[in-house]
C-alpha cells in the first residue's frame, strides 16, 4: 500500500504569540504616547465624573449610571482616535523601520507576528481604558452609593471593545502601506469619518433619500462608533428614545433582541477588521 | 544543505533574479559577489521566506515555502540594513530573540561575550553606532548556534580592528562546520571566509570560482605603493614604465598599478635593479 505524505501546515504557537504580545505591550507602555493618552483620558474622565455627579440632569440614574452616561461622549471621540492611530502605525511603522523583517527572520510565522502585535496593543488599550474608567469609578465610588455599577462596568467593557475594533481597523489600514506617516494620515481621516462625518452623512442621506426609520437604525450600526453608543445607551437606560423615531422603532420592533443585536454588532465590528487585516498581512508577498 | 533551483523574483516589473540556481554543501562556505542590485540580498531574503518567489529552495531537504518556521529555526541571519527594535536595550533585544527561539539566558551571555558587546548591554539599540549594531546583528545570528549562517554584508559597518575580529570569529565557525552563505564587497573577507565565490550580475550567475582566483577573474587591479631609498624613485619609475607598468612618482615614493594576483613581478623588477624597497602597501 502506498502512503501519500501530505505536508502539514505550520500551526501558530500560542507561546510565540505571547512573546510578541509581551514585547508589544512593553513597548507601548514605555512610549510617551501611551502616557499622554492614558493621562488625557484618565484626567478628562475624572473631570467628567466630578462634574456629572452633583448637578446631574440624568436624575433617573444612580451615581455610576450618571458617570457612565457622561463618559460615553468622551469615549466615542478619544478611544477611536487612540485605537486607530496605534493600529495604523504598528505594522507600517515596523515595515518602514525594517523591524518586521528582523522579527520574521526568526522562526515566527506571519500570523504569529500579527496576532502577537494585535494582542500586545489590545493590552495597552485595555490599560488606557482602565486608567480612564478607573479614575472616574474611583471618584464616583468615593462620592456616593454603588448604584448602576454594573452598567458602568459594562460601558467600560464596551469601550475596550470599541478600542480593539479601532485597533483592528487601524491595523487593516497598516497592511496597505509601508509608510507609517501615510497610515497615520488615513487613520485620522477614518476617525473623522466615524466620529463626526458619519453622523452628518447619515442625517443628510436620510433626509435626501427619505430613508425609512428601520433602515436608519441599521445604517447607524454600519458605524462602529454609533454601534458602541447605542449599545452603551441601552446598558443604562434600556431605551433608545434619545435617538428619536429610529430609536423608538428599534425598541418597539426588536424588543428584547435589541440588546443582543447591539452586542453582536460590536463584537462583529471587533472581529471582522482584525480578521481581514490578518488575512491581508498573511498574504503579503514581500517583507 | 542549501538547494536553490530556478529562483526567479521580480519587484513589480523589475526582475531581480532570473532562474538563479545554487547548491551549497553541508559545511561549505559560499560568497555571493556582485555590484549593488545584482540580486545577492534577494537570494538571502528568499532563503528566509521573507519575500515571495518562483522556483524551489530547500534547506536540508525541507522546502522553505512550505516550512518557513522550521527552516528559519536552523538559520542565523545578519541583515545588511541592521534594523532591530530601537527602543529595546541590547540585552532586552537578545532576550526577546532568545525567547522566540526557546533559548536560555546562558546563550545570551555566551553571544554577548563572543561579539564583545558586554559594555553596551544596557544601551538602547537606537543609541548604538553602526559598528555596534553590526556586532549586535552577529550576536542575534549566533544566538541559536545555528548550522546555517546567512551573512548579508556582515562586516560592512565595522572598523578595521572590529572587522578583523569578526572575520576571525566567522572563520572559526566555518572551521567548526557551519554552512555559510555570505554576500560581500570585501576581498579579504571573501578570501578568508569562503570556499567558493559566485559572481552575480542582474540576477544571474556570471562567474563561479575559487576565492583566490576572484580578483584575476574579475580583472581587478591594485595599486602598489613602494617606499624607496632616497634618490631612486625616478629610476624605479623608468624601470617599471619600460616594463609596461603604469607607474608614477608621488610624495612617498612610487605608485604602480599591478594585477591583483601579480604584485611580485613589479617588486622583483625594482629590487633586481638594486633599488632598496623600505616599505610597501597595497591599495585596491
Amino acid at each position: 500500500m502506498t502512503t501519500i505524505s501530505v505536508p502539514r501546515a505550520e500551526r501558530p504557537e500560542l507561546r510565540i504569540i505571547a512573546v510578541v504580545a509581551r514585547k508589544e505591550l512593553r513597548d507601548a507602555i514605555r512610549s510617551k504616547w501611551f502616557w499622554l493618552w492614558a493621562g488625557a483620558f484618565g484626567g478628562l474622565a475624572a473631570l467628567i465624573a466630578n462634574i456629572a455627579l452633583p448637578g446631574s440632569q440624568v436624575a433617573e440614574f444612580g451615581n455610576f449610571g450618571r458617570t457612565a452616561a457622561s463618559l460615553v461622549s468622551l469615549v466615542q471621540v478619544i478611544i477611536p482616535l487612540m485605537g486607530l492611530t496605534l493600529g495604523a502605525q504598528s505594522l507600517a511603522g515596523q515595515r518602514e523601520s525594517g523591524a518586521l523583517r528582523f522579527l520574521l527572520s526568526h522562526p515566527v510565522s506571519r500570523s504569529e507576528a500579527f496576532w502577537g502585535t494585535y494582542l500586545g496593543l489590545a493590552g495597552a488599550l485595555l490599560a488606557t481604558a482602565a486608567a480612564g474608567f478607573g479614575a472616574a469609578g474611583l471618584i464616583t465610588g468615593l462620592q456616593g452609593s454603588g448604584a448602576d455599577a454594573g452598567s458602568f462596568v459594562r460601558i467600560a467593557a464596551l469601550s475596550w471593545v470599541l478600542a480593539v475594533t479601532m485597533l483592528g481597523i487601524g491595523m487593516l489600514i497598516s497592511t496597505f502601506t509601508n509608510r507609517a506617516g501615510a497610515a497615520l494620515g488615513t487613520a485620522v481621516f477614518v476617525w473623522l469619518t466615524f466620529a463626526f462625518l458619519g453622523d452628518i452623512g447619515l442625517m443628510g442621506t436620510s433626509i435626501a433619500t427619505d430613508m425609512p426609520v428601520s433602515a436608519l437604525f441599521f445604517a447607524a450600526l454600519a458605524n462602529p462608533v454609533e454601534a458602541f453608543r447605542l449599545a452603551s445607551l441601552t446598558a443604562f437606560s434600556g431605551s433608545l428614545d434619545i435617538l428619536g423615531p429610529a430609536g423608538t422603532y428599534a425598541v418597539d420592533r426588536l424588543g428584547e433582541q435589541l440588546d443582543t443585536i447591539l452586542l453582536a454588532t460590536t463584537v462583529v465590528w471587533a472581529a471582522v477588521p482584525a480578521g481581514l487585516a490578518a488575512v491581508r498581512f498573511n498574504r503579503s508577498k514581500d517583507f | 544543505m542549501i538547494e536553490i533551483e530556478e529562483l526567479t523574483k521580480a519587484y513589480g516589473r523589475n526582475e531581480v533574479l532570473a532562474g538563479f540556481s545554487l547548491s551549497v554543501a553541508e559545511g561549505e562556505s559560499v560568497a555571493l559577489w556582485g555590484p549593488n542590485g545584482a540580486g545577492k540580498t534577494t537570494v538571502v531574503r528568499c532563503l528566509l521566506g521573507l519575500v515571495g518567489y518562483e522556483g524551489t529552495i530547500k534547506l536540508d531537504g525541507v522546502d522553505v515555502r512550505r516550512k518557513p518556521k522550521r527552516t528559519r529555526s536552523r538559520i542565523g541571519y545578519v541583515a545588511q540594513e541592521l534594523a532591530f527594535y530601537d527602543d529595546l536595550t541590547v540585552v532586552e533585544l537578545l532576550d526577546f530573540s532568545a525567547d522566540l527561539r526557546r533559548l536560555g539566558t546562558d546563550r545570551v551571555d555566551a553571544v554577548i561575550d563572543e561579539v564583545a558587546i558586554g559594555d553596551h548591554v544596557d544601551k538602547r539599540v537606537a543609541e548604538l553606532s553602526g559598528g555596534l549594531k553590526q556586532r549586535l546583528g552577529l550576536a542575534v545570528a549566533l544566538l541559536p548556534d545555528p548550522p546555517v549562517l546567512l551573512l548579508d554584508e556582515p562586516t560592512s559597518n565595522l572598523d578595521a580592528a572590529a572587522r578583523e575580529k569578526a572575520i576571525r570569529l566567522l572563520d572559526r565557525l566555518r572551521r567548526n562546520g557551519r554552512t555559510m552563505l555570505v554576500t560581500s564587497h570585501h576581498m579579504e573577507e571573501v578570501g578568508m571566509l569562503v570556499d567558493r565565490v559566485i559572481g552575480m550580475e542582474e540576477g544571474r550567475i556570471t562567474i563561479e570560482c575559487d576565492p583566490t582566483d576572484l580578483a584575476e577573474r574579475l580583472g581587478i587591479r591594485a595599486w602598489l605603493q613602494l617606499v624607496l631609498t632616497n634618490g631612486s624613485t625616478e629610476q624605479a619609475v623608468d624601470i617599471l614604465t619600460t616594463a609596461g607598468f603604469t607607474a608614477r612618482r608621488n610624495r612617498r615614493g612610487v605608485l604602480v598599478e599591478v594585477p591583483a594576483q601579480g604584485k611580485g613581478r613589479a617588486v622583483a623588477m625594482v629590487q633586481g635593479a638594486g633599488i632598496e624597497i623600505e616599505d610597501l602597501e597595497v591599495w585596491r
